[in-house]
């Protein structure tokens, strides 16, 4: 449900199929424009795709139909040594044979710049990461977080316009990764380059990206700023796999003023935002992000329904409560609620009642 | 801590040095782990360095000319191997003694067969000596120089006795100037006659035609060994076995194969003529020469060059050469500049073991090499089963394992041995 | 590696030897060691077979006698000899004689006489070479020739060899020196009886390989007795030298377009020794089956399944048809009057003493 590709964009997917053995489309029409100096992550899980576009796109893998134009020019048969993009593979892919000073030279020694300029600028990239003392190493003898930095590097150093990254962090431990992502996307934003990364990572789509796509079954679920993606995902799929969320399954009753009426399949009456529902009698999965719940009913809008909870049980998580609730038959509907000082410690086995704004719950495909 | 500034041992908890603790808790690990290996280490000591050490013994044993003749031995010390005269009556007699012992016990003919490797002629006057040694009266008889005349008279000619004398010694270096083509004489060692030399030049031969038989089964394994390692597994392991055939076929099945595909009349020769690419009256000589020694052991021995090359190369995964392309540079680039170097301990392995066999093979250059394909390993099979010389094939086998060990060692400096990867 | 497997083997057996309890010798059990292929068939037949049915001994065939000297040295040392009759050519017997690895043997009691009483010794005459060796069979060395290659003309005479303006074409030559030294010399006017007086010096040494360089780019030098068939077979070579066992075998079996030249062959000599040292019940066994398997009978039975002639006298008038191509063997055999005509007596003494020295040159000579 990606918007229709428009050719005006830096990099293009038109129309792009790509499928290993004529039986099975692994991607399936894919429409995408990137604009110039945008960052851009392919979301989903493994299988779904997303790494086959990159893959298409870096030249390793060739469209099965369909045209990939980089700055308006079709590059589907021009070899990958030749489309000027820059690459950060998964495993850093650094040469293990060769120091790091010599790893960096590589991509300027290939378009045979001149000696005195190529380590000049190698020494200038190592700076530039805070690595200036590491030229003569070998790979191997840094540690993940450095190597990480200089196949950053090294990708960037011949100043591509397009860098293409295939899960770069997968590698790290979680500190490390969030400090890199930082540094990734700042390094970015300071260089003005176009960022197409690939992860699996939601945190890292989040916080790193100007927009994501969201793969899932060699199509585009759904396109659009982090934000977005977060709180007005398209279908039950993306709001599933983005972030928590809780879900209830029900038939539209009625649609008035922008408000459905669903009936759970308990009998109980809830209210939520028809997003891709259309008339009465529509099955339907609502979904509800754990902190949007209240259990203060007096902040919710007159005449709002309700529903009656069963406390299963209550963690303690330092900044926040995580309260687990049966709520219309589901033992698994999470509550989540700051620690502030009136907030209450609701105790399991006690029945408490709960709502929401019609605007927090969206009512998705079954 | 007091142990920081104190300037005595570090004591375990029980009072005694660390150190010694230390030693004693190690030694009980590698006392276990000695037990473990024990068997192999019995196994290698018994089949491999003791007969090593036999071999090199051999090379410069020579007891058995003291053994057979000792009294002669004794009473030739005092005779100038200068002199032009043979040796005086002592020498005759003692010789008379020792001959009638040896003879009792069948051992002269076994001196004599030693003997004629230094000097034709020896095997049969110590044989025909030995037939007559009965009627030696060794109680009353006299003048024994002239019954050992009148029995050859080759027994006065001071050659007999130089040989004699010089090998006289329990350890002798005349196997191993024998294999650099020398010989003992009287004034030292000189080299042989030029149309006896031999092992140099096969020595030589066996080296460059080894570097020749590595180089094509780099060149002919490097290609498979790349595909095997980009194919999926599955395929990777089917195709495996088709390297792994030779190994399969005998090598008399192998050797007709050879024949019928590289004589005159063979295969590739009737193909070639059929095709008008050479003539019928020149044909080209596949066999029974060195192209055929290297086209038969490249067959053989390109096993051995595919195996550590592909375990090498199954390991260098193909993002980097994705990566070198990314980066600008062309298929060959990238193969050149980033996989090729990274298969570099592959090809050492491969060519090591290549190498090696190859410098030691003998049965395939001996079928299919003819005069100039042989190696010195023909030689020494020929001095092992053939001529019995058994000193002479040890000490040719023992400079070829110098010789090897010495190429290891330069190896080892130039390349660094680190630099060879048998597998992940 | 291969290099050190021989001197390897031989030690390792040193240690077997001291390791091992059984002596691999069942009650009634004998290893005889041969040649192997249509030789060692021909032996089962006359010899084994029915030494096997009148005495209940059983035979072990081993086929290691091209390196039967090496191994029963080796044997020796490692004091665990298990053959117990060994088939060898006479010079190997001379050597292993020499080395004290074959017994001695005195034919008048050890073997049997022939059927009108005329002693062993007399009926095998002077082919007891040696102290050790107990003679079976008289082979020839000889030259075989494509009847369709060598035009016109068919070779007569040994000296073919060398012509090769009449003769174009390769040659297969045995890759020693015994042979065709002799052959060189015969064919540089040599007289017969002056061949191994000149083979003693230095000159006449270097006179037969420099006759033997004018053919050396036109020679295949073969090491098996298989070689030279298969090369005529194949039309590899114009001619070549093999025994005449094969040659018999590739004319009269595979009818090859092959014909074999009677003419200075080289009379050798195969028979049995028995190993120095043997326990005395395996030596009375090995010596009754000696005495058996060179009887006058049995010699001409062997006649009939391969070409070679009998060792004994009292045997040639015994020998038949062939037994399964039925046709008269006594033509050709190396013994018959008519191939025998020219034959040169192969030097026993002479190589004995020589073989190394010239081996040496001629090796250095063949490497040049």
């Amino acid at each position: 449900m990606s918007g229709t590709a428009t050719n005006d964009g830096f990099v293009v997917f038109d129309r792009v199929q790509k499928s290993y053995d004529g039986e099975n489309l692994v991607v399936k029409d894919l429409n995408l424009s990137i604009g110039k100096g945008e960052f851009l992550t392919m979301l989903g899980p493994s299988g779904s795709g997303k790494t086959t576009c990159l893959m298409m796109l870096a030249g390793f893998e060739t469209a099965t139909h369909g045209d990939i134009l980089l700055d308006g020019k079709p590059i589907n048969n021009i070899s990958p040594h030749k489309r000027g993009i820059g690459m950060v593979f998964q495993n850093y892919a650094l040469f293990p044979h060769m120091t790091i000073a010599e790893n960096l030279s590589f991509p300027l020694e290939v378009r045979k710049m001149g000696k005195s300029e190529r380590e000049e600028r190698v020494q200038r990239a190592l700076d530039l990461v805070q690595m200036g003392e590491f030229g003569g190493r070998r790979p191997a003898q840094l540690s993940g977080g450095q190597q990480q930095r200089v196949a950053l590097t090294r990708a960037l150093v011949f100043e591509p316009d397009l860098v293409l990254m295939d899960e770069p962090l997968g590698a790290l431990d979680k500190q490390l990764r969030e400090t890199m992502q930082f540094e990734i996307k700042r390094i970015a934003d300071d260089l003005g380059i176009t960022v197409v990364y690939v992860t699996h990572d939601q945190t890292e789509a989040l916080t790193m990206s100007d927009r994501v796509a969201v793969f899932e079954d060699g199509r585009i679920q759904q396109l659009a700023p982090p934000d977005e993606l977060y709180e007005a995902p398209q279908n039950s799929f993306v709001a599933q796999f983005i972030g928590e969320n809780n879900t209830l399954e029900g038939v539209v009753k009625e649609i008035k003023d922008g408000v459905a009426l669903v009936q759970l399949d308990d009998g109980s009456l809830i209210d939520a935002k028809p997003v891709n529902v259309d008339k009465a009698g529509d099955r339907t999965q609502v979904s509800i992000r754990p902190e949007r719940v209240e259990f203060d009913m007096s902040r919710l809008n007159p005449g709002s329904h309700t529903l009656k909870a069963e406390v299963l049980e209550f963690i303690y998580m330092g900044d926040i409560f995580r309260t687990r609730l049966r709520v219309a038959g589901n033992d698994n509907f999470i509550v989540k609620t700051r620690n502030a000082p009136d907030q209450v410690r609701l105790k399991p086995g006690t029945t408490v009642e709960i709502g929401w704004q019609a605007e927090d719950c969206r009512a998705l495909d079954a | 801590m007091s142990d920081t500034t104190n300037n005595g041992p570090v004591l375990a908890a029980d009072g005694t040095p660390l150190k010694k603790s230390l030693r004693r808790a190690l030694r009980m690990q590698k006392m276990r782990a000695l037990a473990l290996i024990a068997p192999l280490l019995i196994f290698v000591l018994v089949t491999f360095v003791a007969p090593i050490a036999d071999m090199l013994f051999r090379s410069v044993e020579n007891d058995i000319v003291s053994d057979t003749l000792p009294l002669t031995v004794e009473e030739l010390a005092k005779w100038d191997p200068n002199s032009t005269e043979a040796p005086d009556e002592a020498v005759f007699k003692a010789l008379a003694v020792d001959f009638k012992a040896a003879v009792a016990e069948k051992a002269h003919t076994r001196l004599g067969s030693r003997l004629n490797y230094e000097m034709t002629g020896l095997s049969s006057l110590f044989r025909k000596t030995g037939r007559k040694a009965k009627k030696f009266d060794l109680e009353t008889g006299t003048d024994f120089k002239t019954q050992f005349e009148d029995i050859d008279k080759d027994w006065v000619d001071p050659e007999v006795w130089q040989t004699i004398h010089t090998y006289s010694p329990t350890l002798t270096s005349g196997y191993f100037l024998n294999a650099i083509d020398m010989q003992k004489s009287p004034d030292g060692p000189e080299m042989r006659p030029e149309n006896q030399q031999i092992y140099l030049k096969l020595f030589w031969r066996t080296l460059v035609m080894s570097v020749m038989i590595t180089c094509s089964c780099i060149l002919l394994g490097y290609p498979v060994a790349w595909i095997l390692a980009n194919l999926p597994p599955r395929t990777a392991n089917m195709l495996m076995i088709l390297v792994l055939l030779p190994f399969w076929t005998s090598l008399l099945v192998r050797t007709s194969a050879w024949k019928v595909m590289l004589q005159q009349q063979g295969v590739i020769n009737e193909t070639l003529v059929w095709l008008g690419i050479v003539g019928t009256d020149d044909r080209l000589a596949l066999i029974n020469n060195q192209t055929g020694t290297i086209i038969a052991m490249t067959h053989i021995l390109l096993p051995f060059m595919i195996l550590p090359l592909y375990s090498v190369m199954a390991t260098i995964p193909q993002t980097y050469l994705r990566a070198a392309k990314s980066m600008g540079a062309t298929n060959w680039t990238a193969f050149w500049r980033v996989y090729f170097p990274q298969s570099v301990p592959g090809i050492g392995a491969g060519s090591i073991l290549v190498f090696i066999l190859a410098i030691g093979y003998y049965i395939t250059p001996e079928i299919v090499g003819g005069t100039s394909g042989t190696f010195i390993s023909n030689r020494i099979a020929y001095h092992i089963s053939s001529s019995l010389n058994w000193g002479l094939g040890a000490a040719l086998g023992a400079i070829l394992l110098a010789a090897v060990m010495m190429l290891y060692y330069a190896y080892d400096k130039i390349v660094g041995i680190d630099n060879v990867k048998l597998g992940g | 590696m291969k290099l050190t497997k021989t001197l390897l083997a031989s030690t390792a057996l040193t240690v077997a030897a001291g390791m091992s309890f059984a002596d691999g010798h069942m009650a009634n059990e004998m290893t005889i060691v041969s040649w192997g292929g249509a030789y060692s068939a021909s032996q089962q037949n006359a010899y084994h077979t029915p030494y096997s049915e009148n005495t209940g001994t059983k035979i072990i065939n081993d086929e290691s006698s091209a390196e039967a000297v090496s191994k029963l040295r080796a044997m020796k040392e490692a004091g665990n000899v298990t053959w117990d009759v060994v088939d060898v050519v006479a010079a190997d017997a001379l050597r292993l004689c020499d080395e004290g690895l074959a017994m001695e043997i005195d034919a008048d009691t050890m073997l049997a006489d022939a059927p009108d009483g005329t002693k062993a010794s007399e009926d095998f005459g002077d082919l007891l070479v040696g102290d050790c060796f107990i003679p079976q069979i008289v082979y020839s060395t000889t030259v075989g020739y494509r009847t369709d290659l060598v035009g016109d003309t068919a070779p007569t005479d040994i000296c073919a060899l060398f012509d090769t303006e009449t003769y174009p074409g390769k040659r297969a030559l045995e890759k020693r020196p015994i042979n065709n030294m002799e052959w060189a010399l015969l064919c540089d006017g040599v007289a017969k009886g002056e061949v191994y007086d000149v083979l003693e010096t230095e000159e006449g040494q270097q006179k037969a390989l420099d006759k033997l360089a004018t053919i050396k780019d036109d020679v295949i030098w073969w090491s098996a007795g298989a070689d030279t068939p298969q090369l005529l077979a194949d039309g590899e070579v114009v001619m070549g030298s093999t025994y005449n066992g094969r040659l018999f075998a590739l004319i009269e079996e595979q009818k090859q377009p092959v014909a074999m030249l009677w003419d200075a062959q080289v009379f050798d000599l195969d028979g049995w020794i028995i190993p120095a040292g043997l326990p005395d019940d395996r030596k009375a066994r090995a010596l009754d089956y000696i005495m058996f398997a060179t009887d006058t009978q049995r010699l001409a039975d062997q006649a009939k399944y391969i070409s070679y002639g009998p060792a004994r006298k009292s045997s040639a008038p015994l020998v038949g048809q062939h037994a399964e191509l039925g046709i008269d063997m006594a033509p050709h055999m190396p013994t018959d009057p008519e191939n025998a005509k020219n034959t040169f007596l192969y030097n026993y003494e002479f190589w004995a003493d020589y073989r190394d020295d010239i081996d040496a040159k001629f090796q250095a000579w063949l490497v040049q």
